[in-house]
């Protein structure tokens, strides 16, 4: 196994029926790299994440996460990865403190490390105030922040993103994205989804997916540089347009 | 086993927290134990009955006082018209016309015989029957009675029956109800809130967040089953040792430490069922319908209001299939005829073939992956 490459697929697929939703897709997303994938809604882009987080068998196609392979390692992979769905997943009925010991818990983690973790996190996250409110309470931005802290709490290798900051203002969002920075350099490898064009930019790569297919894939200063537009925006469109599948 | 010490802990927790199933824990079983036992009263009183009297002779008056005194009856209309009550039936006002022909008592003096005309009103067919069969009776002691009278030195032989209600000898109808009725309280708790429950987190999508940490299925289906498996002990005793007894006086005769071991038993099977029920249902509603279809199923064919030896041959196949029939049954022979273990045998080998099925069947069923 190459230790630089975090997820390598080679022509992964999956489909449902008649209805090819990941068609052969390959690409690698090197350690420590945030990556960005990108796609029109309906393009594919949960279906292959789930794929990749072992929820979901391929049809055909290869892939390695972490270097554990996704037909027959997938328990091993559930160790080494986070994940934060698009539907927020954490137990409203459970408060602040509750969650994050529980998921603690699950991931094996020690009852000691658990508490030291727990109380860094709610300071890193200002909420020593809301730790025992039920987590349903909160705001959203508030709780999509704890829901990747989170995902990450158990120190995984890579930590899976899916469209995490959905409906969240714009300040909150930078907050976001503050925190992903930090994840990243502590040496967490982030692949995430979105449809904000802003935060493409601060991805290290990206890839477009439309209609099951990974039409591109580079450096955002590449691809805007590769279809001669302005932003991300223009590239998004350039690309997306053509896309048959639309929800 | 770290990682079930947080799930129990999480459910536990969750279920404190939540005043639906709290409710329906404490408040459902005491109400329903309440009220149902005495609405599912079988004892029919109150029968309605227009007697057509064309007679109007002693002995006719005689046999109406008979009728009237028995207890069973009301006298909704005395007349001499039969179309008169034939009417009462079409308006359901009455349930049973005895019709008393013209010269039953100069009949039964000069030729030792008599007849009587008995019309029932069918729409119920319970009432219709038990009343008829009481009416017969009534008749037939005082058909004696007069023959004792007119032949005084011809009493005749006559077999006498002498009749003992073993186990429940006041044929006290709760005493066989209130037992019966528990185990559905314990099988809707069990059966509908596991099912519920795990259907919860498909459809708020927490499931999604634990299918991709490494907890094991047995783990979480373990910590899913206990807490329900908790709840549904409680809540046999609650009616049991609290509604049972203060309200109806019953106390089980056989060993409670048997009853409990069936109890056991019975609740890993049923909380099979409802796991299952949860594995084909991705919404709440989706569960609900579901596990209302087949709580119907459980409770009409499990013998609890209607005996199983008097169903045609596939619906007692159907209630051989049903734990329920089982549990009631050993609820029955433990609370009130205090059966041992020797007599129930059967019971516990097939309620743990039912536990291993449905279980089995619901671990298969139940996958992280897809």
């Amino acid at each position: 196994m190459n230790s630089q490459k975090m997820i390598s697929t080679r022509d992964l697929t999956k489909t449902f029926g008649d209805f090819v939703a990941v068609n052969n897709i390959t690409f690698d997303v090197r350690q420590g790299e945030i990556f960005g994938f990108l796609g029109a809604n309906g393009a594919g882009k949960t279906t292959a994440m789930r794929m990749l987080c072992g929820l979901s068998i391929p049809t055909s196609g290869e892939a390695t996460i972490a270097g554990y392979d996704v037909y027959k390692e997938t328990e091993k992979i559930k160790q080494n990865i986070g994940y934060m769905s698009q539907k927020f997943s954490l137990y409203e009925d459970l408060t602040v403190a509750e969650n994050i010991r529980f998921f603690g818990g699950i991931y094996g983690l020690k009852n000691g490390e658990i508490k030291a973790r727990s109380r860094e996190l709610i300071n890193a996250l200002d909420l020593n105030d809301q730790k025992d409110l039920l987590v349903g309470s909160l705001p959203l931005g508030w709780k999509q922040k704890l829901a990747f802290s989170v995902a990450i709490f158990h120190h995984p290798k890579l930590v899976f993103l899916d469209e995490p900051t959905g409906g969240v203002d714009p300040v909150t969002r930078r907050q976001f994205w503050d925190m992903i920075n930090q994840a990243s350099e502590d040496g967490i490898t982030i692949f995430v989804t979105t449809h904000y064009m802003d935060e493409a930019e601060y991805c290290d790569r990206i890839s477009m997916m439309v209609d099951g297919y990974i039409r591109a894939l580079d450096s955002p200063a590449q691809l805007k540089k590769q279809y001669n537009a302005e932003s991300m925006d223009e590239v998004f469109y350039e690309l997306a347009r053509g896309a048959k599948r639309t929800e | 086993m770290s990682t079930l010490k947080y799930l129990l802990q999480k459910e536990f927790r969750q279920i404190f927290r939540n005043p639906t199933i709290l409710r329906m824990i404490l408040i459902v079983p005491v109400v329903q134990l309440i009220i149902l036992p005495l609405a599912a009263d079988f004892e029919i009183k109150n029968i309605n009955i227009s007697i057509v009297d064309n007679d109007r002779s002693v002995v006719a008056h005689d046999l109406i006082e008979e009728i009237k005194s028995s207890g069973y009856f009301k006298l909704v209309n005395y007349t001499h018209d039969y179309q008169v009550a034939f009417s009462d039936i079409e308006s359901d006002e009455t349930d049973i016309v005895l019709e008393i022909p013209d010269g039953l008592e100069s009949d039964l003096i000069r030729e030792q015989k008599g007849s009587l005309f008995i019309a029932v009103n069918a729409i119920n067919g319970t009432k219709a029957y038990v009343g008829g069969a009481y009416l017969t009776r009534i008749i037939t002691g005082f058909n004696q009675d007069i023959r004792a009278e007119l032949n005084p030195g011809n009493n005749g032989a006559s077999i006498g029956v002498a009749v003992i209600n073993w186990f429940n000898p006041l044929l006290n109808y709760q005493f066989f109800m209130v037992p019966g009725i528990l185990v559905v309280l314990v099988t809707m708790v069990a059966g509908y809130m596991t099912a519920l429950n795990i259907v919860k987190e498909k459809e708020v999508g927490t499931i999604e967040q634990i299918n991709v940490t490494p907890i094991r299925k047995t783990h979480f289906i373990l910590g899913k089953l206990i807490p329900f498996w908790v709840l549904g002990v409680f809540v046999f005793t609650l009616g049991m040792f609290v509604v049972a007894r203060i309200i109806y006086g019953i106390v089980p005769l056989g060993s409670v430490f048997l009853l409990y071991g069936y109890l056991a038993l019975y609740l890993v099977a049923i909380l099979g069922v409802g796991l299952l029920i949860s594995t084909y249902s991705n919404t709440q509603q989706q569960a609900m319908s579901l596990s209302f279809f087949m709580m119907m199923i459980f409770i009409l064919m499990s013998g609890l209001f209607t005996s199983i030896e008097s169903m045609p041959r596939w619906a007692q196949w159907i209630a051989a299939l049903n734990p329920v029939t089982y549990f009631v049954q050993v609820m029955r022979m433990i609370v009130m005829k205090g059966s041992e273990f020797e007599h129930i045998t059967r019971h516990f080998v097939i309620m743990a073939g039912f536990a291993f099925v449905f279980n089995v069947w619901a671990i298969i069923n139940y996958k992280k992956t897809s």
